[in-house]
């Protein structure tokens, strides 16, 4: 009798990319739900958008390219780049510019490196950073939360100022809009005042910005999930925040007036969706032990320099980039020690 | 027993389910002969052995009928009586389904046994050459599936003194259990070799290295010892973690020690042997046994009654399915070794060789085919669980771009190949495969370079030696040269000279007197 064979193992686990992403999109939904009960219907619009773009992109990239369309759709990469960039949208950003974030990030950042597990930048990242240096006003025009304006958005309202790029008829951007807790610190601190004043506004909370805060408190939720289903290493997360701390709390130390307290850039902007979820990417990120503890550590160290004397109010995105960029050679110096190898005079 | 020990830990490895109780639930069965025994001339690392019978020869049990030719090698004998009806290619059971030369012989049915050494009774006072000696005329090649002849592995002299003996009886493949059942029946045999092997190589303890999902063989063994007063070995319980069982994180896992990158256990003071190894040198040195039999685990969902059986080598894989009630449908693939190290068959008439610790008929759903290949998303999951501590993802990356500087970089040759990394992959890249291929490249553009260089040196040899025999003919020339000029510079009348200056100037005569004759002619 005859038989096929193959290569052994003739075992295989139960992980495929499909699951892992799954998983990934599964804990970013505490989030997404926090996001969605501060700042109303403007971020299920965008995700919508940004998902629906990011799909007909990728297959028509892949179409173009040849490849098999359907096998790379499921494996939901594109979905999850998508959902990244809409949370990091503002809520109310014009429709086309969430298509076009998108579809950067899919057709320039992914496709055009060879596709998923080939892109040395991460693509949501990328798009972001795309709209935010070409739409500086729009993208910095977000909503407060609904804590602190005591009024919602109806869905119709969201759809009109979205699809209509103006808000709806008797309203004003100025009565709408407000700018981030960490846009707010920042403009606050260049006009010299000192930080006990600005904690006087009601847009504080107890070390974020009311309502901001609380989202930052499920990302953390879903990312412990992902540590703990080990679909990513606590490696970068702990030093990215940690190093975020520390330097955050020297400089508070130092003039407590003029820094912000390290809970404060811990649980304002994307520092933690950041740490969890973009950080960690595993196809722009570093892959050995000791190189994702450098990696994500300068990512904490270069967002507390960005943020406190850069051009940009947040920084994980650039901070995230320009990590992407280190990340071979980091990783080329940080190979581990290979079994029977001892001490670093025998690395050669 | 004695204090626990502490158990060291190594790095990454696999929880797996063990399927360990398909093969568990009966005794060893003796499988009967099969009508014809087909023999690999090839059952060993090392230089294949060389036929001592001609077609036609009746052989007895346990008779030689190939011979080791090299230091590394091991000889072959008769599994039972009969006549030699062909040598010739027959397919083997290799990954490539290749075939080679094989010995096959038609049983006569009456196991009549050849005149046999006579056994070494007292080995603790025996020579330890003659102990390695019987080891080698005994055929006996490491049996936990490197096959590498156990003489030369016991040789350990010019080398550091060898003071752990490790007996691996981790058996952490899945499926397979045929050391179980081994160790649960002959708890005894094995500690006769442990002794035999500890006295060979002077070694001082040694540890019997088991995992926790086989507590009844465990328990054997401290019986068995328990029963004997010279204390031969210490069990010591290790969990069941894949791959336990690789020799070099075995001997972490018991004596806390790294093998290191490279190198063979002996550099650190250990020598590492399997139980059906120590076994058959039991077998040999006590009983005069060659190594004509092993035990065979036939398991998986694709045979009617799995189980471990006694089997003569050269018994074709189809019989010994057979012997197991047969298959049962479907079968997707015939595995020899384990799901996770072991190679498919192509066909089930390759015949058991002293490698085939379990054929493992697997259904579909076992071992299911493999599932399409998507590209790497570096996650580094492989990494995580690599026993080796390498970095498979940067192997795969070079060995794919065949960049073979840079993946023995990554040091690719301390890859084990135990397939951790492939199970793992959440894109199903057949990781091992890849390594495989790299490792294979690698030694053939070493076989290239060294042939190359041998033609290299062959043609420089070639060009000095012209250059030297250029030299010495201008040498000579230039002696009769100068002896020439020395004599005209003596002034003295060349007698040959002055010939055939005349002699020319009379050709010289003859040309110009035959010219003015052709000439007229021309000109009537």
């Amino acid at each position: 009798m005859d038989f096929a064979s193959s290569s052994s193992p003739h075992l295989s686990g139960p992980q495929s990319i499909t699951r892992v992403m799954g998983l990934v999109l599964l804990a970013l939904i505490p989030g997404t739900l926090a996001l969605l009960w501060y700042f109303g219907w403007g971020v299920l619009i965008n995700l919508t958008i940004a998902i629906a773009t990011a799909l007909l992109a990728e297959a028509a990239v892949l179409r173009l390219r040849g490849r098999a369309v359907g096998a790379a759709l499921i494996d939901l990469s594109a979905v999850v780049t998508a959902w990244l960039l809409a949370l990091a949208l503002p809520p109310l950003l014009p429709w086309w510019q969430t298509v076009l974030g998108s579809a950067f990030a899919i057709v320039v950042v992914k496709q055009l490196f060879g596709g998923i597990g080939h892109n040395p930048f991460n693509p949501a990242m990328a798009g972001y950073v795309l709209l935010l240096v070409s739409f500086p006003v729009t993208m910095t025009r977000w909503l407060p939360p609904e804590v602190v304006s005591g009024q919602a958005l109806s869905l119709a309202d969201s759809l009109h100022i979205i699809f209509a790029g103006m808000p709806p008829p008797g309203q004003s951007w100025d009565a709408i809009s407000s700018a981030t807790p960490l846009d707010q610190m920042r403009s606050e601190l260049s006009q010299n005042h000192m930080i006990s004043e600005i904690r006087q506004s009601p847009l504080w909370g107890d070390f974020g910005g009311r309502g901001w805060e609380w989202v930052g408190n499920w990302f953390l939720l879903g990312g412990l999930f992902l540590v703990w289903r080990r679909v990513i290493s606590w490696r970068i997360p702990t030093s990215m925040l940690g190093a975020l701390l520390l330097i955050a709390g020297l400089f508070w130390a130092i003039d407590p007036e003029t820094h912000p307290f390290p809970a404060f850039h811990i649980f304002s902007g994307g520092a933690i969706l950041g740490a969890f979820f973009v950080a960690t990417d595993p196809v722009s990120a570093c892959t050995t032990p000791r190189g994702q503890l450098i990696y994500g550590a300068l990512i904490g160290m270069m967002v507390f320099v960005i943020r406190t004397w850069g051009g940009y109010p947040d920084a994980v995105a650039f901070s995230v980039l320009l990590l992407n960029m280190a990340a071979p050679t980091i990783d080329y110096y940080t190979q581990p020690r290979i079994f029977g190898k001892r001490g670093r005079d025998d690395a050669s | 027993m004695a204090e626990p020990r502490t158990i060291g830990s190594f790095h990454g490895g696999l929880h797996l389910d063990d399927h360990k109780a398909l093969s568990t639930g009966r005794p060893i069965e003796t499988a009967p002969l099969p009508p014809r025994l087909i023999l690999p001339l090839q059952q060993h690392i090392g230089q294949p052995a060389e036929p001592l019978v001609q077609l036609g020869d009746t052989v007895r049990k346990g008779q030689m009928i190939a011979r080791a030719v090299d230091y590394v090698s091991a000889p072959l004998h008769a599994p039972t009586s009969g006549r030699v009806i062909e040598i010739g290619p027959r397919p083997i059971p290799h990954p490539s389904g290749l075939s080679d030369t094989c010995i096959v012989i038609e049983p006569d049915g009456l196991d009549t046994w050849d005149a046999l050494p006579e056994p070494i009774s007292d080995h603790i006072h025996a020579d330890p050459a003659d102990l390695r000696e019987r080891i080698r005329w005994a055929g006996i090649v490491g049996l936990g599936g490197a096959v590498f002849p156990t003489a030369v592995k016991v040789n350990t002299s010019g080398r550091q003194p060898i003071d752990t003996l490790v007996i691996n009886a981790a058996e952490c493949e899945p499926y397979i259990s045929c050391d179980d059942l081994l160790m649960r029946e002959h708890a005894a045999d094995l500690l006769d070799g442990i002794a035999i092997i500890r006295h060979l190589v002077g070694a001082g303890e040694c540890l019997i290295g088991i995992e926790d999902n086989k507590p009844e063989a465990a328990e054997a063994l401290r019986r068995a010892i328990a029963d004997r007063d010279d204390s031969p070995g210490e069990v010591v319980v290790v969990p069941t973690r894949y791959p336990s069982g690789g020799e070099k994180q075995l001997i972490q896992l018991l004596t806390g020690r790294e093998v290191p990158s490279q190198d063979l256990p002996a550099a650190i003071g250990v020598l590492c042997q399997n139980v059906a190894t120590a076994v058959a040198v039991a077998d040999a040195v006590l009983r005069s046994r060659p190594m004509i039999e092993r035990i065979v685990t036939v398991t998986g969902q694709g045979v009617q009654r799995p189980g471990n059986f006694r089997v003569a080598l050269g018994t074709p894989a189809a019989f010994l399915v057979e012997q197991a009630g047969g298959y049962r449908e479907p079968v997707g693939q015939l595995v020899q070794g384990g799901p996770m190290m072991g190679f498919g068959l192509h066909t089930d008439q390759v015949s058991v060789t002293k490698a085939t610790n379990c054929l493992l008929a697997a259904s579909p759903a076992e071992a299911p085919a493999p599932e399409a290949e998507r590209p790497c998303i570096r996650c580094g999951a492989c990494a995580d669980v690599c026993p080796a501590l390498l970095l498979p993802q940067q192997l795969y990356w070079n060995a794919r771009a065949h960049d073979f500087d840079k993946v023995q970089d990554y040091h690719l040759f301390d890859c084990i190949e135990c397939g951790c990394c492939a199970y793992v992959c959440p894109a199903h890249i057949p990781l091992v495969h890849y390594y495989r291929f790299a490792k294979t490249e690698i030694w053939a553009q070493e076989r290239d370079r060294e042939r190359s260089d041998l033609a290299r040196r062959r043609h420089e040899a070639r060009l000095t030696r012209l250059e030297r025999l250029e030299q010495e003919r201008k040498a000579r020339l230039r002696q009769k040269k100068e002896a020439l000029e020395k004599k005209t510079g003596d002034g003295k009348a060349d007698p040959k000279k002055a010939a055939i200056e005349a002699a020319m100037q009379r050709v010289a005569a003859k040309k110009a007197a035959l010219q003015a004759q052709s000439g007229n002619p021309g000109s009537e």
